[in-house]
């Protein structure tokens, strides 16, 4: 009757490797962007379930705070690429390879 | 379980037909009001007083010829209409309509959704709607859609910090995000917009930004824009778009009543708790939301347009910074036992 | 009927990850992340925290991918001709995803699970949620407000054309701004027209 909680973590699981793979094969720099929110979610979705699980709400608070922590990384890092393309023109990230040895 | 299936969907259909009602009354009132405070006849062919007018709005929606630009993203393009009208058929379910109504042994609250994060769910839900402007413009492929939808987006999320601050406010002596206690509150209290006027006024200004009304509607001002995000949409997608900006002031409206003017209650009136009761809160409610909307239509014919900087100024430098002092002000009366 | 609820928003969003993960154009791929946001929130609310759900549909689904859409529409990012690089890559990526998702899987089976009882409304209560907050948690919160105010900062000073006048700028949005470095290759010539403030 119930959904287990194993099968909440199981599908975390299951969204944070789909979010590994775009983050690891993407071009587009915000694609890569894009790919760390879904990692990051599939993160707060395993922390809700073990708040569930363990019946503490520890484990929502923290949700809290990466949804904070997650809207100052996307604006500075969206601020960065601003910047980025006011020098390269390009956000595809083989491009922007100015520091590679 | 079923038997409050059955009851949710009585209620959501008793509010959806009173929102879905706005758009064509509101078609009349609007023009007739401009029309007036303009010092002319405004429509008065199609039936007395031009009542039927918007019938023949309708009939001439349906009949105009349906282009969709050929550069256009499709799928975009056709969503966005639809889209527009998902969040403004769904905030209204937090509202509360009615005192308790006890009958047959069960106590049913008139409220289609009664959980208890209620205000956060309609401005959670009404957030949403920015997607359909940023859709439709971008969809459009067509340079003043675009602006028109940037604007508007950034329009609706910098004044969107300042609504949900003052109604943050107006919840702190409340105690509770449910829309049933604030106008529980306001019964055996003042109506919350005595002792928060400023808080009530930055809600008014910020409600006017988020629905895209004059004095702020440079996203869609006809001199500007053409007509900004919808400027390529014609005939009924134009009528869902024209439907859903009504149906969300409408929702915006009944919020504000309901926080700021103590929504289904009347002061010093106990409605019974029957179904005659029920009627009765909803008849209230219907009629403030009313004197709510001819407050919109006024301030649209009499005052000029916003120009978009100054909007954003505004938005930021000045709603902004009152609606933390309004915040902080309730917060210390609340503690020191005035509230 | 929990169960359905399940099986739909976890299928939408695990569906709607894999084309944020795959389509080329970034703003589908932004779009799809709004509906991978709104079936997590979903999954939240069935988990028994409403309050993080609806807080993820106003923060995270209404604000932050809102900015992401900006951005996108601002720099006039195109379609990628192929959203991923060499198929070398690709295939070590998608080895690599499998080996992650058995790691992940051993960590949360092996220990076996207790059942749970019915969530209770004691439980979901956000009175409870708001005491832990700004009791045990206080001083993370604040510095929660601290970084986010932090990143206004840093993002707005990252974000400033190199070499302008502060008073220029500082209340004039991005295309109202006189021609600059984001016109000369035509690629921002999208924002120059009608605007002069």
């Amino acid at each position: 009757m119930m959904v287990p909680v194993s099968w909440y973590l199981t599908l975390a699981a299951a969204l944070f490797v789909v979010g590994t793979v775009g983050a690891l094969t993407r071009r587009n720099g915000i694609g890569i962007f894009l790919s760390i929110e879904v990692m990051l979610n599939a993160a707060n979705l395993t922390l809700v379930a073990y708040a569930r699980q363990l019946d503490q709400r520890t484990g929502q608070l923290l949700v809290f705070f990466v949804i904070a922590v997650a809207a100052a990384e996307a604006a500075v890092g969206l601020a960065l690429f601003i910047a980025v393309f006011r020098q390269r023109r390009t956000i595809d990230v083989n491009r922007i390879n100015l520091m590679r040895w | 379980m079923t038997s409050d299936l059955a009851i949710t969907l009585v209620k959501y259909a008793v509010m959806f037909l009173i929102f879905l009602n706005v758009a064509p009354i509101m078609n009349w009132v609007e023009r007739r009001a401009c029309a007036y405070i303009q010092d002319r006849p405004g429509p008065n062919r199609v039936g007395p007083f031009g009542l039927f007018q918007p019938l023949a709005d309708v009939a001439k929606f349906m009949f105009k010829e349906d282009i969709t630009p050929a550069a256009a993203d499709t799928v975009l393009y056709l969503m966005a209409p639809a889209i527009a009208l998902l969040p403004a058929f769904t905030t209204f379910i937090v509202i509360p309509f009615g005192p308790d109504i006890a009958t047959a042994g069960r106590t049913i609250r008139l409220i289609v959704a009664d959980v208890d994060t209620g205000v956060l769910l309609f401005l959670a839900i009404a957030s949403l709607s920015v997607y359909s402007l940023v859709m439709a413009g971008y969809a459009s492929n067509n340079k003043f859609s675009l602006l028109g939808s940037i604007r508007a987006s950034a329009q609706l999320i910098s004044y969107e910090l300042a609504l949900t601050l003052s109604v943050l406010a107006v919840l702190l002596p409340v105690g509770s995000f449910r829309l049933g206690d604030v106008v529980a509150y306001q019964q055996s209290h003042l109506w919350n917009v005595l002792p928060q006027i400023l808080g009530f006024l930055v809600f008014l200004v910020a409600a006017f930004a988020e629905t895209n009304r004059l004095p702020f509607d440079l996203p869609e001002a006809e001199s500007e824009l053409i007509a900004g995000f919808h400027t390529e949409y014609g005939s009924m997608r134009f009528a869902l778009f024209f439907m859903a900006e009504y149906t969300n002031m409408a929702a915006l409206s009944a919020l504000g009543v309901t926080l700021y003017f103590g929504g289904w209650s009347l002061p010093g009136i106990t409605y019974p708790h029957t179904l005659l009761g029920g009627v009765l809160g909803l008849l209230t409610l219907v009629a403030k939301i009313a004197v709510c909307m001819g407050i919109f239509v006024w301030v649209r014919w009499t005052f000029p347009r916003f120009r978009y900087d100054q909007l954003m100024r505004l938005g930021w430098k000045v709603l902004l910074p009152l609606s933390i002092l309004n915040l902080v002000l309730v917060a210390a009366l609340t503690v020191g036992g005035v509230l | 009927m929990e169960k359905l609820t399940f099986f739909v928003f976890a299928g939408l969003a695990l569906g709607s990850a894999i084309v944020v993960v795959v389509h080329r154009s970034p703003v589908y791929a932004t779009l799809s992340l709004v509906l991978t946001l709104f079936s997590t929130a979903v999954l939240f609310v069935l988990l028994g925290a409403p309050f993080l759900g609806a807080l993820q549909v106003l923060v995270y689904a209404g604000a932050i991918v809102v900015l992401f859409l900006f951005v996108i529409m601002l720099l006039n990012i195109q379609s990628e001709e192929s959203a991923h690089g060499a198929g070398a890559q690709r295939w070590v990526a998608l080895l690599g995803a499998v080996i992650l998702f058995g790691m992940l899987g051993l960590g949360f089976w092996r220990g076996g699970f207790a059942s749970v009882g019915p969530l209770t409304a004691e439980s979901v209560s956000l009175k409870a949620l708001a005491e832990e907050l700004f009791s045990r948690y206080l001083l993370p919160f604040e510095i929660v407000g601290l970084l986010l105010l932090v990143a206004v900062i840093g993002a707005t000073v990252a974000a400033r054309r190199p070499g302008e006048d502060d008073e220029k700028s500082s209340d004039v949005p991005f295309e109202a701004s006189p021609p600059g470095p984001l016109s000369v290759t035509g690629e921002g010539e999208r924002f120059q027209g009608g605007t002069s403030s």
